[in-house]
C-alpha cells in the first residue's frame, strides 16, 4: 500500500485506466481531475443526463469499449477523491492549480499522471473562421453529446481517419453528408496497406465506412485541395480542386479536421521536454518509454503523442506501472509485455495512418494573405508574411512577440504549428529547426480574480483591479 | 439541427434579451446555434463567430451573463431563466 499523493489529470481512457490500476495494485490517496462534468473523455464523451440513446447508438462499434471504460472509472470514482468541472491551469512548485466548481485551489503532489488528449490539427483556408466551420472533433461532439449536427448540408473537409468515421456517423444519426473532401489521394492508402494491416479491424472499419457513403450516395473526392469556405456571415459552400478542375458545393456547415495534436502545456509546465516527430510531422512529450517525463510526473494518451482510444488505454496503464515501480511496489511484468507488444502493432498502424494522410503543409505557401491565421487575434498569414521578411525571428516564440498569432484566448493551440510551418516554409528551413509555441500558464483563461483568490501578491493584485474599476467607472 | 432526443424536458432561457425554448440539457452552444446563425462577433472586426472546437479548448465560443461574466458556451450547460448574450451587456473593456 502507498499513501503518497499521486495526482492524476483527465478521465478519459489513459486516466480511467491509469486510476485503476493504481487503486487497484494499493495507492490509496488518488487525486482525480478532470475539466468535464463526467468521465470518458472526448472519444467516449457521455451525454448529459436525460438523453436515452443507447451506447451502440452513440459509439457504434466501439459501444462496448466506452460502456467498459465508463463502467471501471464509475467503479473507482468513489475511492478517489475524484473533482470533475474542474481547469488546471497551471503546474508550479509540485503543485496542481485548479479552478473548479468551489473556486481556486492548489493541490500538493507526490507523483503527478497526465493524460491532457488531443485537439484536431487544423490547417486555415479562407473563410475558416465563419460560422458553421467547425472541428471534425467537434462535428463529432455536437452529434454524440448533443443529438445534433453542426448543419442540415454538412461537407467534412481535411485528412485522417476522422473524416470518413464522423462522415459516416453523421449518416447513419439521419443527418444529411453532402461530401467527404479528402486532401490525400487514394494512391497514399494503396502506399500504406500493408502498415495499415497491423491492426486489420481498424484498416476494414475504414472500408466499410467508405462503401457505406458511397451507398447512400454521398460524394467521396479523394486528392483535392481545399480553395476556400464561402459565404459572408456564415457557411454558404466550399470549393476546391481537384485534378487540376475546380469545383464548388452547397452547404451550410463543414467539419474541418488534419489529424490531432496533443495537448501538451501542462507536462511542459511540469518539467517535461518534447520532442519532433517526423513520421507524425508534430512535436510530442518526449519519455523514457514508460511514460516518465519529468521527476515523478508520467504522461499517457493522447496528450503525449497520438495513437487513438486504445493506445490511451494501454499508455494510461503503462504509465500506472512505472509510478507503482517507482513507489517500490510490485508491477506485474506480463501485463508490462502485453502492453509492449500491443503498442509496437499500434505504432505499425499509426505509421500507415499518417502515410495514407499526411498533412498537406506546402498549401501555407500559397494561402492568400488576407487569410486568417491566429483567429483569437486576427492576425493575418499576410502579417505574419510580413513579420517574418521585415522581423526575421528565428524561432516561433519571437515570431509570436512580433505579429502576435498564437498570443490570444486559445494560448496558440489551434495556429500554433501554423505558424512554424509558416516559418519554417518562408524561411526554407526545417520544421523541427523553428522550434515551438511554449505553454505558458494560465493554460486556458480564467478570471484574474479567481488566480488572485489564492495566488501570492493576491492584495496587490486586489488593488490593481479596483484601480481598474476607478478608471473605468471614471470613463 | 437537431437529430433525436427531443424528449427531454423544456427549458426556457433569454439570448440578447429574447425567450427562448430549449431543451434541459443542451449546451449554450447549442442553444444559441439553434435559435440563430452566431454566438458572438469577433472583437477584431472580422465578422460573427459560433464556436469551432466544441470541447473548451479554441475559447472562441464566449458569451455573457448579464453581469458581464464570460461564459465558454460549448461546456456550459442551459438553466432555466439563463441570461445570456452575444456580447457584453457592461460594455466592459474585453
Amino acid at each position: 500500500m502507498s499513501l503518497e499523493k499521486i495526482v492524476i489529470i483527465g478521465s478519459g481512457p489513459a486516466g480511467t485506466r491509469a486510476a485503476e490500476t493504481l487503486l487497484r495494485q494499493g495507492c490509496r490517496n488518488i487525486t482525480g481531475i478532470s475539466e468535464a462534468p463526467a468521465s470518458g473523455g472526448q472519444i467516449y464523451r457521455r451525454q448529459p443526463a436525460g438523453f436515452g440513446r443507447q451506447a451502440d447508438e452513440v459509439y457504434g462499434s466501439e459501444a462496448e469499449k466506452a460502456t467498459a471504460l465508463h463502467r471501471s472509472f464509475d467503479a473507482l470514482a468513489g475511492s478517489i477523491d475524484y473533482r470533475p468541472n474542474a481547469l488546471v491551469w497551471n503546474i508550479f512548485d509540485r503543485k496542481v492549480f485548479t479552478n473548479g466548481p468551489k473556486g481556486v485551489d492548489e493541490i500538493p503532489f507526490d507523483r503527478l499522471v497526465l493524460t491532457t488528449g488531443a485537439m484536431d490539427r487544423i490547417l486555415p483556408i479562407p473563410g475558416w473562421t465563419l460560422p458553421g466551420v467547425f472541428t471534425l472533433g467537434g462535428a463529432q461532439i455536437a452529434l454524440k453529446h448533443q443529438a445534433c449536427a453542426i448543419g442540415r448540408q454538412v461537407v467534412f473537409a481535411g485528412a485522417g481517419p476522422l473524416l470518413y468515421l464522423v462522415a459516416w456517423q453523421y449518416m447513419k444519426a439521419g443527418a444529411h453528408v453532402v461530401a467527404v473532401l479528402d486532401t490525400s489521394a487514394f494512391a497514399n492508402k494503396i502506399a500504406a496497406s500493408l502498415k495499415l494491416l497491423a491492426l486489420p479491424r481498424l484498416m476494414f472499419r475504414g472500408l466499410k465506412f467508405r462503401r457505406d457513403l458511397k451507398a447512400k450516395g454521398v460524394a467521396l473526392h479523394e486528392g483535392v485541395r481545399l480553395a476556400r469556405v464561402e459565404g459572408t456571415q456564415s457557411v454558404t459552400a466550399i470549393s476546391f480542386e481537384k485534378g487540376g478542375k475546380k469545383q464548388w458545393l452547397a452547404c451550410d456547415a463543414v467539419g474541418l479536421g488534419f489529424g490531432l495534436n496533443p495537448e501538451m502545456q501542462l507536462a511542459e509546465l511540469a518539467g517535461a521536454r518534447t520532442r519532433f516527430d517526423r513520421t507524425f510531422r508534430q512535436w510530442v512529450l518526449a519519455h523514457d518509454g514508460e511514460g516518465r517525463v519529468a521527476e515523478g510526473v508520467y504522461v499517457a494518451g493522447d496528450g503525449h503523442a497520438i495513437g487513438g482510444a486504445d493506445v490511451a488505454e494501454l499508455t494510461g496503464e503503462r504509465a500506472a506501472w512505472a509510478v507503482l515501480a517507482d513507489l517500490g511496489l510490485p508491477v506485474s511484468a506480463e501485463r508490462q509485455s502485453v502492453i509492449r507488444r500491443a503498442l509496437k502493432r499500434q505504432a505499425i498502424f499509426r505509421e500507415g495512418i499518417e502515410q495514407s494522410f499526411p498533412l498537406p503543409a506546402e498549401w501555407l505557401a500559397d494561402t492568400p494573405d488576407e487569410t486568417i491565421l491566429c483567429r483569437c487575434e486576427n492576425v493575418t498569414f499576410g502579417e505574419v508574411r510580413a513579420a517574418i521578411t521585415e522581423l526575421e525571428p528565428n524561432d516561433v516564440n519571437r515570431l509570436k512577440a512580433f505579429a502576435r498569432p498564437g498570443m490570444g484566448r486559445c494560448q496558440g493551440r489551434v495556429c500554433g504549428h501554423v505558424l512554424a510551418e509558416l516559418l519554417a516554409a518562408e524561411t526554407g528551413r526545417p520544421l523541427e529547426e523553428v522550434g515551438r509555441l511554449r505553454g505558458q500558464a494560465p493554460v486556458k483563461p480564467l478570471h484574474y480574480k479567481a488566480a488572485a483568490g489564492k495566488a501570492e501578491g493576491a492584495v496587490q493584485v486586489q488593488q490593481w483591479l479596483e484601480q481598474a474599476d476607478k478608471v473605468l467607472e471614471d470613463g | 439541427m437537431r437529430l433525436g432526443e427531443q424528449a427531454r424536458p423544456a427549458v426556457e432561457i433569454k439570448i440578447d434579451g429574447k425567450r427562448f425554448s430549449c431543451l434541459a440539457g443542451d449546451t449554450v452552444l447549442t442553444a444559441v446555434l439553434l435559435a440563430g446563425r452566431h454566438l458572438r462577433q469577433s472583437e477584431f472586426g472580422d465578422g460573427p463567430r459560433a464556436g469551432f472546437c466544441n470541447m473548451g479548448a479554441c475559447q472562441d465560443c464566449w458569451m455573457y451573463r448579464a453581469d458581464g461574466e464570460r461564459v465558454r458556451a460549448c461546456t456550459t450547460y442551459v438553466e432555466g431563466g439563463m441570461d445570456i448574450y452575444t456580447a457584453d451587456p457592461q460594455h466592459h473593456v474585453a
